[in-house]
Parts: structure tokens; C-alpha cells; sequence
């Protein structure tokens, strides 16, 4: 029997895994030790599983464990990466560069850089989400400390020119750092080969739990040092105080290494799948694929359908949990800022729906997913003015509308 | 966000959805809002012209569940309504009627105009004088 409603949302977070779980268990009860306490068998124990966990981690990305930084989540490794290298670097230069189509975490972290007196570039990105390559040159100056790109787009899925964006910020002389929420755990992410100097990712985004992230930050050629964000007892490295969580480690390191030795398969299933659901959802008129459908997450797509609006489209697919790219929840409709980085107009932004497919996603709920949002779909056409006057052949840029 | 369950019985099963000939006089069409406000309302209304009474109402609306919903709440109160009856009809009653929370009023605010679009569309139509308010309202 299908459960409803059908958990399609998974770049907002993941189910954990049973497997994580149970890694994490006994850290959770019985192995309750601080790691940092060196002098009896309690801590060291702590501390073991936190050295094992690293491992893990450094594993999936090609690090050294010593490379590993532990924090609360991605947000906390965005700020700490954005924010650190700006003080640690501030005798080189103040000049950040990044993309407007970032996360939230990083976008809001510059504009704080911003205030403290430091320049940010934010780069544009075209139809398919993709930074340009000679913009990036263009904007790199000799002041240009950081540039930071994200790996994959939470919304579209769209993955940039990593290597190629590390070589143009290293021929500079600028580190280059990205936000690799989505993209660790789902597609090979090799901080050698990447030249991926500094890297944010997360627990939970890989069937891992929440409230544990990490930060990359390269300690040879060259070596990185980032400026603690917060006092304390000097963890990991000096970088990041406080004490840490032991089983939200264990968690994401068994997270990844199950990721390791799973993304394969993973992602060729859940590739398949995601193309099946997208040409089905295609075969209705008048919908498309937002961001590269080339270079991108295998687990993710987004999709507008004109004519539709969006929260009447998710009241529609009630039986599905995904996310639409309208946020009109709140008196002000504010359409999805990445997508109108890619040039939507402003209802065909409200008109999308974002799927995210994850491990335990089934065939069986990709059918129904299909048929639920098809029945939606031609229902509320059905109901639209804007879908009659379409199809009438009325050019809808004509109209003068009465602005409410 | 919750809806409330008169919400979602309009969102699901709507009343009066369609489209009535425009080019007959006694046909009033009223199209208010903007698609990049993601609230389109278009809202019809038959009369018989000897009683002064709406015989028929139609809606179509692109929006959310609030707006599908009071649209055709707003189809269901006209039919039968003399048009001056129809002038009175106000958003608030539709906020009570649909239990709407704030950050909907404006479907309802939207429903109202569009009523009253649709009432000065027949006016005109018919050689009387357009509303004031209809004019002036946004």
C-alpha cells in the first residue's frame, strides 16, 4: 500500500538512514563521553568514534581527516568559511566573489561582509543556471581573496564548472571555496581533483541527521586557515569551540561512508527515475525544465507549468510533499530569486514545482507523483482564465492588467 | 498552511467554473488582478434584464486556494441576487464565510472587485452610468 503523502522533498532534507541510526545509537546512550576529556577511558572512547568518523568523511571527498572541521550544519560552514577567510585574509585583500543564484547562508553572509566594509562581486547566471567562465575572470581582481561557487543548486539541481572556476581563482592567487550541500554524498566530490580549497556540507541532506555539518579547509598547497567565528575552548584546530557532537559525527560519518559505497548505484537509479517523472510531466503543454538539464544533480528536477498558479498548484498536489518556487506564504509573493536569476518572469517562478528524489524513493511513488500532478495540473487549467485566454491565442504581454 | 475546510471544499469541488458569452449584452465580465501578482480572477454574470436579477454566474481563476475558492463562493451568492443586491455583496463577508486568514483577505478584496467589475461591464454595456467605485478602486 502507497503512504500518503509522498515524501518528494529531499533537497530540503533526507530521511535518516536506519543504518546511520543504529551507527549512532550508542553514542546517543551508553558512550556518552565528551571527546575532549583526555584523561579516562569515557572520552577516549568519544573521541575514537569522532577520529573514525572523520575518516569516513575524508574518504568520500578525497581529504586528509585532519582536514575536517566539525560545525552545526551547512549555514554555521558557509558563515565560518565566508566570514573566516575574510579576517584571516584581510591584509591580502577584501574582494569576495560568488553567484547570485547562492543559498541563503552564503548570499546573507556576504552582504554582511558587505557591511563590514568588504566588496562582493555576485555574479549572474544564464538560462540554464550557469555562472560564465570570462565573467569570472573578468571580476577577479589583485584584492580578491575568496571566490565561492556552490557545487549544485539547491533548487535546480544545475552544477557548475567547479574545476574549471577553482583554476581561474588559483591563477589569481584567490582561494576558492564552495557550498557542497547538495552535491557531497550524491555525485563524486574530489577536493584534490576539484582544487577545492575550502567545502561546506551537511548531514542531512545525505541520510545523515540533522544538526552536524562540516568544513573543509585544505591544509597543504596551500594551507588554509580560517578566523574562529566563535570563542572557546579551541576545537577542532582553533577553528571551531565547543564541544563536540559525538553522535551527530558518527552520524555523518557513517552517512558517508555509506554514500561512498552507494552513490553509484544511487544515483544511476535515481536518475532514471527523475527522468522518467520529468518527460512524463513534460508531456503536458506548456512546461519546462528550469536550470542545465545537462550538468546536473541526478536526484533533482523543476519544473514550471504556465498558467498554473503556485500554491493553488501545491494545494492541488496535496498528496505530494515538494516544494514550489513561490513563497506566498507570507501577504508578499516572493517568487524563487534563483529562478529569476535564470530570467523567469516573475508567474512562471510561482508556476514551478521542485522534486527531490532520494534512496528510498520507489517506482511506484514516482507513478502515482506523475498522475497526482498531471490531474492538477489540467484541473486548474481547466479553472484559468490565463489557460482560456491561451488557448484563444490572446497575447496575455498585451493586456493591461488591473495591478492589485 | 492550513486551510479551512470550506476553502478546501471550494478548491475541490468548485462551483460555476466556465466561461459565458461575452458579446451578449445582458453578459457582464469582470477580469481583475495580474498574473505576476499570482491572482487572476475572471467572474460573469447572466441577467435577465426584466427582473434586474442575475440568472447566471460563471468564474475562472488563476490563484491560489483562497482565491479559487472565493470566487466561487462569490459565483454561489450571485445567482439569484438582484444586481443592486449583488453591489452590496462585501469582502469581509467572504473572509468570515471562507474563514480566511489574513494573509488571504486580498482574494477576498479581489472577489468584491471583481463583482463589481462585472456588474459596471453589464452597466456600460446596457447604457447606464459606470460605478464610482468600480472606477477608482485600484
Amino acid at each position: 500500500m502507497l503512504k500518503l503523502p509522498i515524501y518528494l522533498d529531499n533537497n530540503a532534507t533526507t530521511p535518516l538512514d536506519p543504518r546511520v541510526l543504529e551507527a549512532m545509537m550508542p553514542y546517543l546512550t551508553e558512550v556518552f563521553g565528551n571527546a575532549a576529556s583526555r584523561n579516562h577511558p569515557f572520552g577516549w572512547a568519544a573521541e575514537e568514534a569522532v577520529d573514525y568518523a572523520r575518516e569516513q568523511i575524508a574518504q568520500l571527498i578525497n581529504s586528509d581527516p585532519k582536514e575536517i572541521i566539525f560545525t552545526s550544519g551547512a549555514t554555521e560552514s558557509d558563515n565560518l568559511g565566508i566570514k573566516g577567510v575574510f579576517e584571516m585574509y584581510s591584509q591580502k585583500g577584501n574582494h569576495i566573489i560568488t553567484a547570485t543564484t547562492e543559498h541563503k547562508a552564503v548570499l546573507d553572509t556576504c552582504k554582511h561582509i558587505e557591511k563590514l566594509g568588504g566588496k562582493v562581486t555576485y555574479l549572474p547566471v544564464n538560462r540554464e543556471g550557469l555562472i560564465s567562465l570570462a565573467d569570472l575572470e573578468a571580476a577577479m581582481t589583485p584584492q580578491t581573496i575568496l571566490v565561492t561557487i556552490m557545487y549544485g543548486n539547491n533548487e535546480t539541481g544545475t552544477i557548475q564548472p567547479i574545476r574549471e572556476i577553482a583554476a581561474i581563482a588559483h591563477k589569481h592567487g584567490a582561494l576558492f571555496m564552495t557550498d557542497g550541500t547538495q552535491a557531497v554524498g550524491k555525485i563524486p566530490v574530489d577536493v584534490q581533483a576539484d582544487g577545492i580549497d575550502i567545502m561546506a556540507f551537511t548531514g542531512h541532506k545525505m541520510y545523515g541527521p540533522k544538526g552536524i555539518g562540516a568544513l573543509y579547509v585544505r591544509r597543504k598547497n596551500p594551507r588554509v586557515k580560517v578566523t574562529a567565528q566563535m570563542d572557546g575552548g579551541g576545537h577542532e584546530r582553533g577553528m571551531r569551540s565547543g564541544t563536540l557532537n559525538v553522535p551527530g559525527i558518527v552520524g555523518l560519518g557513517k552517512a558517508c561512508e555509506l554514500a561512498r559505497l552507494e552513490m553509484d548505484s544511487d544515483a544511476k537509479r535515481l536518475s532514471a527515475m527523475r527522468d522518467r517523472l520529468e518527460n512524463s510531466l513534460l508531456e503536458l503543454e506548456e512546461s519546462y525544465v528550469n536550470g542545465s538539464r545537462e550538468y546536473r544533480l541526478p536526484h533533482v528536477t523543476n519544473i514550471s507549468f504556465t498558467y498554473v498558479e503556485g500554491e493553488g498548484l501545491m494545494m492541488g498536489v496535496k498528496d505530494l510533499a515538494v516544494s514550489s518556487g513561490s513563497a506566498c506564504t507570507s501577504a508578499s509573493l516572493e517568487p524563487s530569486y534563483v529562478l529569476k536569476a535564470l530570467g523567469l518572469s516573475d508567474d512562471l517562478a510561482h508556476s514551478s514545482l521542485r522534486f527531490g528524489l532520494s534512496r528510498f524513493t520507489t517506482d511506484e511513488q514516482i507513478d502515482y507523483a506523475i498522475n497526482h500532478v498531471k490531474e492538477a495540473v489540467n484541473k486548474l487549467r481547466e479553472m484559468s482564465p490565463l489557460w482560456e485566454m491561451f488557448k484563444e491565442g490572446v497575447d496575455l504581454s498585451k493586456i493591461e492588467w488591473a495591478e492589485h | 498552511m492550513a486551510y479551512s475546510d470550506k476553502v478546501i471544499d471550494h478548491y475541490s469541488n468548485p462551483r460555476n467554473v466556465g466561461t459565458l458569452d461575452k458579446s451578449k449584452k445582458n453578459v457582464g465580465t469582470g477580469l481583475v488582478g495580474a498574473p505576476e501578482c499570482g491572482d487572476v480572477m475572471r467572474l460573469q454574470i447572466e441577467v435577465d434584464e426584466a427582473t434586474n436579477t442575475i440568472t447566471d454566474a460563471k468564474f475562472k481563476t488563476f490563484g491560489c486556494g483562497s482565491a479559487i475558492a472565493s470566487s466561487s463562493l462569490a459565483t454561489e451568492w450571485l445567482k439569484g441576487k438582484t444586481v443592486d443586491e449583488a453591489l452590496s455583496i462585501d469582502n469581509m463577508e467572504i473572509v468570515e464565510e471562507l474563514a480566511l486568514p489574513p494573509v488571504k483577505i486580498h482574494c477576498s478584496v479581489l472577489a468584491e472587485d471583481a463583482i463589481k467589475s462585472a456588474i459596471n461591464d453589464y452597466r456600460v454595456k446596457n447604457g447606464l452610468p459606470a460605478l464610482e467605485e468600480a472606477k477608482s478602486h485600484h
